[in-house]
């Protein structure tokens, strides 16, 4: 536990509960995304358990059409989380899909209490652990692309269309990393085209709005792109891969990780 | 009914072939919504406004029947003719009869994206009359003979190499001309002609004010003041939804209408009519054609609230990248996807698809229609209605079956990563769609949930 980490608010005991939710694709696909999500908070002072039984939100037969095929894997996430003090998830998509979606026939009062406590990772870093500084350091130029469902979804950052002050969650998380450039794009919220099954059911104009946002950075000089949601940094991954970029993607966590 | 011949995903293929072509449609469109930013942002009471915007069309749903009534008793009063149809052919029947009543063969037509819903144009053919349309960009894609491929911005899909050609072609301009100016004025010759010599034109509404039966047309041209003040008879169209209930609503109206469709402040020309001027005759056509259907369903009632901006279609990454003929509706975009399976869900099923549903639309909309949610909604309802194919809710299913399974998930997650590594063709081949322009993620060689069985569950 790093005393360089404080706290202004606490959940009445010394140590938080925090269970941890994995995407399943992360999960599979990314242990080190869980990994760094793990590691941060536990170096923030909370006590961190994965629950063994998780598998996946429900989000992509939700978003698909079929949230009435859902009932088995919200069961199973009530099963899960309901006995925590929080619930945190390195993807703003899965969490607002609970925030959002999560029901349970007979189980409302308990499910709504998750749907309370579940945090996307940096909201749960910026509004309850209330962080105002990190002992990290990634000294490279960085994009960030702001994931659809977590920004305007979960309000993680003011968006372009509205007339109303500006804020970033992550983006004053990233201010905290020591050598870290945050490169300013020209679209500062655009969606990347990944959208669940719309990746593969709309190839042409997922493709298509993926390079164009990797093509925003690249001009802005970014030399990583990170983000809050693996979904999206998995499909520009795909794309940056196929045409041989030295441009990397790193999930937030991993940088937010990263030790001096 | 049918299914579209194109869906939008195939259709999109189509579109994306050029990709210099799609990226110039992009930039235009962006461009507009770059334009309604800077306008929205002068106006400190923007948001504001488009709260109130949203309060008062939430009260004509709420109150469609007496306002329609008090609408009605006020037009008569104010000597206009008024008239109910309950679909678009009734509709097309109706316009048809007040033009042959008096003769009339040939009638101009401002912009109207209610008698394309309708398909007036072909109807009146049909009854040997001929409309030209007067919207430049409208004018345009008749000349082509094809639809509207955005509601304010009809020939948004061209370039002006393209007009430079079709009026070449229809209206004599020299060929392989672009300069704007000079195609501009040539329209602009073509089209006082009309306006000089049709006795008939037909408007579309913008708003109709229940308290004075008085209604207001918003245009860029003048060119539907041009039409109705040279016409003896002007007949105005318009979907039941375009009630607003008082005349002090309308500032607030104009001042959202323009400033979200291009950024200006107000359309050049909002004119108000409230009686026909001697010796003319004026008629409103009031129609549902769908609209009540769409009013009783409480998930989809508030698309309802539309006026018509196309700003939803100037932030869609989507509609931006696959152009509005892709959606094969009259209404194209995020908008037209959550109207269009109200008219025929079969025909329509793909287009509450055709979206990431990444929420730009919903926060751009002067009437705060929330149109991503209603998206999903659709969704939910075309899957459980049977209109989703039959090979992708076999697919869902199987997803459901293994993830709602935790030992049957964390065995099939190994197994699968184990393949992949193994025989990575199994994945990178021609009929994975993702492995089509992207690479598939490394598998790593365990999962998350194996690392941390390894490292921290050791109680």
């Amino acid at each position: 536990m790093s005393e360089s980490y404080r706290r202004t608010d606490g959940p009445g005991t010394d140590t938080w509960k925090v269970a941890l939710f994995i995407p399943c694709y992360v999960d599979q696909f990314y242990p080190q995304v869980g990994v760094a999500t793990l590691e941060l908070l536990e170096k923030l002072g909370c006590e961190v358990v994965f629950p063994l039984s998780q598998t996946c939100c429900g989000q992509p037969m939700a978003n698909s059409g079929f949230g009435h095929l859902t009932d088995g894997c919200s069961r199973l996430f009530a099963d899960n989380f309901a006995a925590y003090d929080y619930v945190v998830c390195p993807s703003g998509s899965c969490t607002l899909h609970i925030v959002d979606h999560l029901h349970v026939p007979g189980r409302e009062a308990e499910v709504q209490g998750i749907r309370e406590r579940v945090f996307e990772l940096t909201e749960f870093l910026t509004d309850v652990l209330k962080v105002d500084h990190l002992p990290a350091r990634f000294p490279h130029r960085v994009g960030l692309h702001q994931s659809c469902h977590g920004q305007r979804g979960l309000h993680l950052s003011q968006m372009s269309e509205l007339n109303a002050p500006d804020f970033s969650k992550p983006g004053t998380l990233l201010g905290m990393v020591e050598g870290l450039e945050l490169v300013a794009l020209d679209r500062v919220d655009e969606c990347c085209g990944f959208g669940g099954t719309f990746c593969v059911s709309e190839e042409a104009v997922s493709v298509k709005m993926g390079r164009d946002r990797i093509a925003d950075h690249e001009r802005n000089g970014a030399e990583y792109i990170t983000g809050g949601d693996m979904s999206c940094l998995m499909h520009l991954e795909g794309i940056l891969r196929r045409k041989g970029s030295p441009v990397q993607v790193k999930h937030i966590a991993e940088i937010l990780n990263q030790s001096i | 009914m049918h299914k579209a011949e194109t869906d939008h995903a195939t259709a999109s293929i189509g579109f994306n072939r050029d990709e210099p072509y799609v990226d110039w449609h992009d930039e235009t469109l962006w461009f507009v919504r770059v334009k309604r930013d800077r306008a929205a942002r002068q106006l400190p009471e923007w948001e504001n406004l488009r709260e109130t915007a949203s309060g008062i069309k939430d009260f004509v749903l709420a109150h469609m029947d007496s306002l329609l009534v008090q609408f009605e008793a006020r037009a008569l009063e104010n000597g206009i003719k008024v008239h109910w149809a309950a679909d678009a052919d009734e509709h097309n029947r109706i316009v048809g009869d007040i033009l042959e009543s008096h003769g009339i063969t040939r009638m101009v037509k401002s912009k109207s994206m209610l008698t394309e819903e309708c398909h007036l144009n072909p109807y009146l053919a049909s009854r040997g009359i001929e409309v030209v349309d007067t919207d430049l960009g409208e004018r345009i894609v008749q000349l082509r003979q094809e639809p509207p491929s955005h509601i304010v911005l009809p020939a948004i899909h061209l370039k002006k190499q393209d007009i430079g050609e079709l009026f070449h072609e229809h209206l004599g301009t020299e060929a392989g001309a672009t300069d704007p100016q000079y195609l501009t004025e040539a329209a602009r010759v073509h089209l006082r002609e009309m306006f000089l010599t049709r006795r008939a034109a037909l408007t579309g509404v913008n708003f109709a004010v229940a308290e004075t039966g008085g209604f207001m047309v918003c245009t860029n041209e003048g060119n539907a003041d041009m039409g109705v003040h040279l016409a003896d008879v002007h007949i105005a169209c318009m979907g039941f939804e375009k009630l607003i209930p008082a005349e002090r609503h309308l500032g607030v109206f104009l001042r959202l209408l323009a400033r979200s469709a291009t950024g200006q402040p107000v359309t050049t020309y909002s004119s108000y009519f409230r009686k026909p001027r001697a010796g003319q005759e004026m008629h409103i056509v009031i129609v549902d054609n769908g609209r009540s259907a769409q009013l009783a369903r409480p998930d989809f009632r508030n698309s309802l609230k539309c006026i018509r901006c196309g700003a939803c279609m100037n932030t869609c990454p989507v509609y931006r990248r696959s152009g509005g003929h892709s959606y094969h509706h009259v209404v194209p975009g995020p908008i037209g996807s959550i109207l269009a399976p109200n008219f025929d869900m079969r025909a329509n099923a793909d287009l509450p698809f055709a979206s990431t549903l990444c929420g730009s639309c919903t926060n751009v909309c002067p009437v705060k229609i929330d149109i991503h949610y209603q998206l999903y909604q659709w969704r939910q309802t075309l899957a459980r209605e049977g209109y989703v194919p039959a090979a992708k809710a076999a697919g869902i299913r199987a997803m459901n079956a293994v993830l709602s399974r935790p030992r049957f998930y964390q065995w099939g997650g190994k197994v699968g990563r184990s393949l992949m590594k193994l025989a990575p063709v199994l994945v990178n081949n021609s009929l994975n769609p993702w492995y089509h322009q992207r690479e598939m993620p490394e598998p790593p060689g365990e999962s998350f949930r194996e690392w941390y069985l390894r490292n921290r569950s050791k109680k």
